[in-house]
């Protein structure tokens, strides 16, 4: 209820799951709520010799959706990847230029990625629980970071999660359930409660409709709306309509550059660069 | 080459058919190359199962001489003491031959003799007897009735693989013998009973007395020990490999040569064997244990080569997934990869475990090709291996080996069989759970 209140207010304020408020001073919350989440600063990203990304300067707002459109191949997931980290995983890719993220450079040598990523949760174009059950899915990040010592604590974080990914009431009574059994768009929701389960401040989310049908996708883009709430989120689509809809920053990526950015509505209805009036009218991509 | 304006495609034309007939008739040859390799390959199988069952199946039965035994105290225990370890020196083989030559009291000529008792198998039926009164010396003085084996040549010829019309002396046994056992078989004191002694015998010179459970057990001990090492040490080495070890000259010098390895002639393990276990650590010869370690290498490379093989086609997806939610890199290996990799590790293994099964080559390197006759009771006792003994057995000359070749053949693949049978029902059980 507090917490509402304060969103209410306008001021942004990190909750748990549990949706208790995270203590912390006035003055450092609403620094939090103002300053961007991310600051990029001449982000380039090799693959071997190839520089897929060719110096991206961005700020990633504190609240709301920001979208990431372009043609394939842009470098659009590459870009968001970069903010978990999860560029390292591929073998010869190499990321340079700072990106800050709450003003602390995430590829610092001091910062672990493995915290980093319970603080950047992803959601992957193609619905991948693990073979497990919908509940040890869920409970699977909490156990890793030892965030519930009690069973009892660990059953209310994943209806939780759950509730907040739409999906409580489809599963409460098969938990036991695999997660695979569920349709696509119940995975993509299931991967979102996955992800939402270990608190993360921020949730990057991969092209999540691409493997929906209509019906499934308008749930998920319901859920991005009420997450956005919460989390931090940025979202890559390769739907115009879905940035449009869900969106409230939306950059232009072309080529491996930062061809626009800027309120989805602008983007949208007055796009400054011809590049993006021809991709967003369906001339190119 | 849009169609004709008279709207015949060029799909529709005679040209057009005619190579249309001509794919078809190139597709229905490559279908009946197939099917002709399945029934190549199904005939040859089912050729070899047919020869080693036909020759192989009469050995698990035997012909065996029912008689009265007396005891005669004159013979075994002159003394009277009845102290076992004196009984156990005495003379049977004067009782069953007297026994046999009472049963046939018209033959008194000395060769005649001779070949009478040849109709028994001479050790067997000593041997029981030998035991019977060393375990309950009061049966001294007593007459006894036992069932011994017949000798190789009676129960060969009473199974039908010696001529009767062959001349007598292109035969290994006598017209007299013939009209002896003949007789016997009529009056049901010669009767064909299941071949126990060859599940529970080990090697022996006779063939009635041979049997294979001291080979068994051998192999037994020997694959115990091959999956004890191989596994862990192969699973471990391919995880490492796979996920952790760098990518440099060295891993890939190291791949190279596991791949090799899987090449490798086994005998050429069994040389390793030879000059690391036995000459090097001064390992006993002959011995389960080494013959395990030994196995174990020649499995490794097969292990690590399906283990890596299983963990590649786990779905990235997934290990994204864990990666995504924090885990480390560690953790997203063995929570997430291993156990999704588990049936195809496990299906490696069994099925290398099962090829070490087979083996012969190394084993002979390192002794375990001797004639053992007591059933091996620990890893380091002298003992022999089923693919030996089947080595063993069909390089010798009598008829009788023939058939326990092909017996042994029989069990051997039984019990290859039955291991890959597990592999398949594990690997369908683990995945079963998704």
């Amino acid at each position: 209820m507090e917490a509402n209140a304060i969103q209410d207010s306008g001021l942004f304020r990190p909750v748990t799951p549990g949706g208790e408020v995270i203590k912390m001073s006035e003055k450092r919350a609403h620094a939090l709520a103002v300053e961007p989440k991310f600051k990029c600063r001449d982000v380039r990203v090799f693959y071997g010799a190839t520089e897929a990304l060719h110096g991206i300067d961005m700020d990633i707002e504190n609240t709301g959706v920001t979208a990431l459109i372009g043609p394939s191949g842009c470098g659009k997931s590459t870009f968001l990847r970069v903010f978990n980290r999860m560029n390292d995983t591929i073998p010869n890719a190499r990321v340079t230029g700072d990106i800050l993220m709450d003003g602390e450079n995430i590829y610092d040598k001091k910062i672990d990625p493995v915290l980093l990523r319970a603080r950047v949760g992803m959601v992957f174009q193609k619905p991948n629980p693990f073979p497990k059950s919908i509940y040890d899915n869920v409970a699977y990040g909490p156990r890793i970071h030892g965030l519930a010592t009690k069973k009892n604590d660990l059953n209310e974080i994943v209806e939780t999660s759950l509730q907040k990914a739409g999906l409580w009431n489809e599963v409460k009574d098969r938990l036991k359930d695999p997660g695979t059994s569920l349709s696509g768009g119940q995975q993509q929701r299931l991967v979102i409660a996955r992800a939402i389960a270990v608190s993360p401040e921020v949730i990057l989310m991969d092209e999540p409709a691409s493997a929906l049908d209509p019906i499934a996708t308008a749930k998920l883009e319901e859920l991005i709306d009420e997450l956005k709430e919460k989390f931090c989120i940025v979202i890559v689509t390769h739907s115009m309509a879905q940035a449009a809809r869900v969106s409230q920053k939306t950059a232009f990526f072309h080529l491996g550059d930062l061809v626009e950015y800027d309120d989805t509505e602008v983007i949208f209805k007055n796009p400054k660069d011809q590049r993006t009036q021809d991709y967003i009218t369906g001339r190119t991509g | 080459m849009s169609s004709s304006p008279t709207g015949i495609s060029i799909h529709q034309s005679d040209r057009a058919l005619k190579r249309l007939k001509v794919r078809k008739a190139k597709e229905a040859r490559f279908r009946m190359c197939g099917i002709g390799a399945v029934v190549a390959a199904v005939t040859m199988l089912g050729w070899l199962l047919v020869s080693i069952v036909g020759t192989g199946y009469t050995a698990f039965y035997q012909h065996y001489l029912t008689i009265d035994v007396e005891l005669t105290e004159s013979v075994i225990d002159p003394t009277g003491a009845r102290d076992p370890d004196e009984l156990r020196k005495a003379n049977f083989r004067k009782i069953i031959q007297e026994a046999i030559y009472d049963r046939f009291p018209t033959v008194t000529e000395r060769r005649e003799k001779s070949e009478l008792f040849k109709i028994v198998s001479a050790s067997g039926a000593t041997n029981q007897a030998r035991q019977m009164v060393y375990n309950d010396p009061t049966l001294v003085g007593k007459t006894l009735t036992i069932t011994v084996p017949t000798s190789d040549d009676v129960d060969q010829l009473l199974k039908g693989y010696i001529d009767r019309d062959a001349p007598e002396n292109r035969r290994k046994i006598s017209n007299k013998q013939i009209v002896w056992v003949d007789a016997l078989t009529e009056t049901g004191e010669i009767k064909s009973k299941f071949n126990t002694t060859f599940f529970t015998a080990t090697d022996s010179r006779d063939p009635e007395l041979a049997g294979i459970a001291g080979a068994v057990v051998g192999s037994l001990m020997a694959l115990f020990v091959a999956f004890a090492v191989s596994v862990p040490v192969g699973v471990g080495a391919a995880v490492y490999l796979e996920e952790f070890a760098p990518q440099n000259r060295f891993t890939d010098f190291v791949e190279i040569n596991i791949n090799n390895l899987a090449a490798v002639p086994s005998i050429v393990f069994g040389l390793l064997g030879l000059a690391v276990f036995l000459n090097f650590f001064g390992m006993p010869r002959s011995a389960p244990l080494v013959g395990g370690l030994v196995l174990a290498l020649m499995t490794l490379p097969t292990i690590i080569i399906a283990t890596r093989s299983a963990l590649r086609a786990v779905s990235p997806s997934i290990v994204d997934g864990a990666l995504s939610l924090g885990a480390s890199h560690t953790q997203a290996v063995f929570h997430h990869k291993v156990p999704l990799a588990a049936p195809g590790i496990l299906t490696g293994s069994i099925i290398g475990i099962a090829q070490a099964l087979g083996e012969t080559a190394p084993l002979l390197m390192i002794g375990m090709v001797a004639f053992v006759t007591e059933i091996p009771s620990g890893l380091t006792e002298p003992a022999s291996a089923l693919p030996v003994q089947i080595f063993l057995w069909s390089d010798s000359a009598e008829r009788a080996w023939a058939e326990r070749t092909s017996a042994a053949i029989i069990v051997l693949l039984s019990v290859l069989i039955c291991m890959n049978a597990l592999a398949i029902f594990l690997r369908s059980r683990l995945e079963r759970r998704w």
